[in-house]
């Protein structure tokens, strides 16, 4: 269970995120909406580490961890990115592959396998060798996912994962993220998406602009 | 006429040894420190950033002939003295380290925040994420301007002429002022010629190499 207590965000004078508290069962999933500037982003941000939090303490399981600590043995967040942040100049497998060989240290060959196995899933086959560009943005969506699967995160978040993403598509996803939900993936997707949010989320937290 | 070419080709291709020493010498030296001024004028740290800003101001904003001059007769004069190709490779060196300096800033900042995101994420260490990551990048967006600079480098070294180095204008010029004829200039010119298009085959080369992504 992901577990997070007053977690406070000020950017200079205006505050941001005041003292949000949040439970997730292991392998539920939280959806987080909210409009423009409410501060979904910034609170994602926040999870997995990329931004300093002003206070707030951060608990897997019970242990507390702090989430821009970015010891590889400390690797509990993944994220997929809005605009997926693939590397362009690695192939497909090579993106998947570059975290576990070269931080974890697991064998090329083994990773490879892994990745081969996620990328089946997914409906990815034959396109290990491509470059980035050569995919569409639901392809390279599921490859960002693969990606971040690869280092075993306990939790894996999203930002905005319907928004350049056509109506079929964002089915795919939903099915995508739900199918992980099975595997006991702890989930969190940060969304404007209603509709998509309902279609997922086990439990959804609405976020507004602190006045 | 094949007989007095036969003639002067020795000293003209003794002089392009000289360019050449010249030219790859500073390419050797100027990149790597190109590339570390460049990552430097990335940093958030001021008062370094003003000095280095200083000094390209300077090394851009004056002839790279005068450059040459001062730092052969000039600097003798406070008692700073080098040797003519030593001073020619320090003129060089520092004026092209530079302009390198501006051209991998700029790959570097071009590169979005997010690639550096993703790679933290991914646990990548900062070395890691350099080498795999930004590096390539890096390299990809600033192949045709460090290409530019490159082959105004084979020109450039001539400019050496004035300290009295004796690089292939010298030795062409020499000639022609001897025999009162054109054709050590137009041998000059070939070789020069020859020297930038094999250049650009080699930079066209690893161009190609590197659009297999995009």
């Amino acid at each position: 269970m992901l577990e997070i207590k007053n977690l406070t965000k000020k950017f200079g004078n205006k505050t941001i995120i005041n003292s949000l508290s949040i439970k997730i069962p292991t392998g539920q999933i939280l959806a987080i909406v909210g409009p423009s500037g409410a501060g979904k982003t910034t609170l994602l941000r926040c999870i997995i580490g990329l931004e300093n939090v002003d206070s707030g303490e951060f608990f897997w399981n019970g242990h507390q961890f702090d989430p821009t600590n970015s010891d590889p043995k400390n690797s509990i967040v993944g994220a997929v990115f809005q605009n997926y942040q693939l590397f362009p100049n690695l192939t497909v497998m090579e993106n998947i592959i570059l975290a576990p060989v070269k931080v974890k240290g697991v064998a090329t060959k083994l990773a490879k396998d892994e990745a081969q196995k996620m990328l089946d899933q997914l409906d990815l086959s034959g396109k290990e060798n491509l470059y980035p560009y050569q995919l569409s943005g639901g392809q390279q969506q599921r490859v960002a996912i693969v990606r971040a699967l690869a280092m075993n995160p306990k939790i894996l978040c999203y930002d905005e994962p319907t928004s350049a993403l056509d109506p079929d598509l964002r089915k795919e996803v939903a099915k995508l993220i739900l199918n992980l939900k099975k595997d006991a993936v702890t989930q969190i997707v940060i969304t404007h998406d209603m509709e998509f949010a309902e279609n997922v989320a086990d439990e959804i937290l609405k976020v507004t602009p602190i006045k | 006429m094949l007989n007095y070419i036969q003639q002067i080709l020795p000293a003209l291709l003794g002089g392009t040894k000289v360019t050449l020493s010249i030219f790859a010498i500073t390419l050797i030296i100027a990149i790597p420190l190109g590339i570390l001024l460049g990552v430097t004028l990335t940093s958030k740290f001021k008062p370094i950033k003003w000095l280095l800003n200083t000094y390209i101001l300077i090394m851009r904003g004056t002839p790279l002939l005068l450059q040459l001059i001062f730092i052969f007769y000039g600097l003798p004069l406070l008692g700073i003295v080098f040797s003519r190709y030593n001073a020619a490779l320090i003129a060089f060196i520092l004026n092209y380290a530079a302009y390198f300096s501006e051209i991998f800033r700029g790959g570097f900042q071009s590169i979005p925040k997010g690639q550096i995101e993703s790679a933290k994420l991914l646990r990548l260490s900062k070395w890691q994420t350099l080498r795999y990551v930004l590096a390539p990048q890096v390299f990809k967006i600033v192949l045709p301007s460090v290409g530019n600079e490159t082959i105004n480098l084979i020109k450039d070294s001539s400019l050496v002429y004035v300290i009295g180095i004796g690089d292939l204008l010298r030795a062409g010029n020499v000639a022609t002022a001897r025999d009162v004829t054109l054709l050590p200039l137009i041998l000059v010119g070939i070789i020069y010629l020859i020297l930038t298009a094999i250049t650009t085959y080699i930079l066209k080369a690893i161009e190609k190499r590197t659009n297999v992504w995009r």
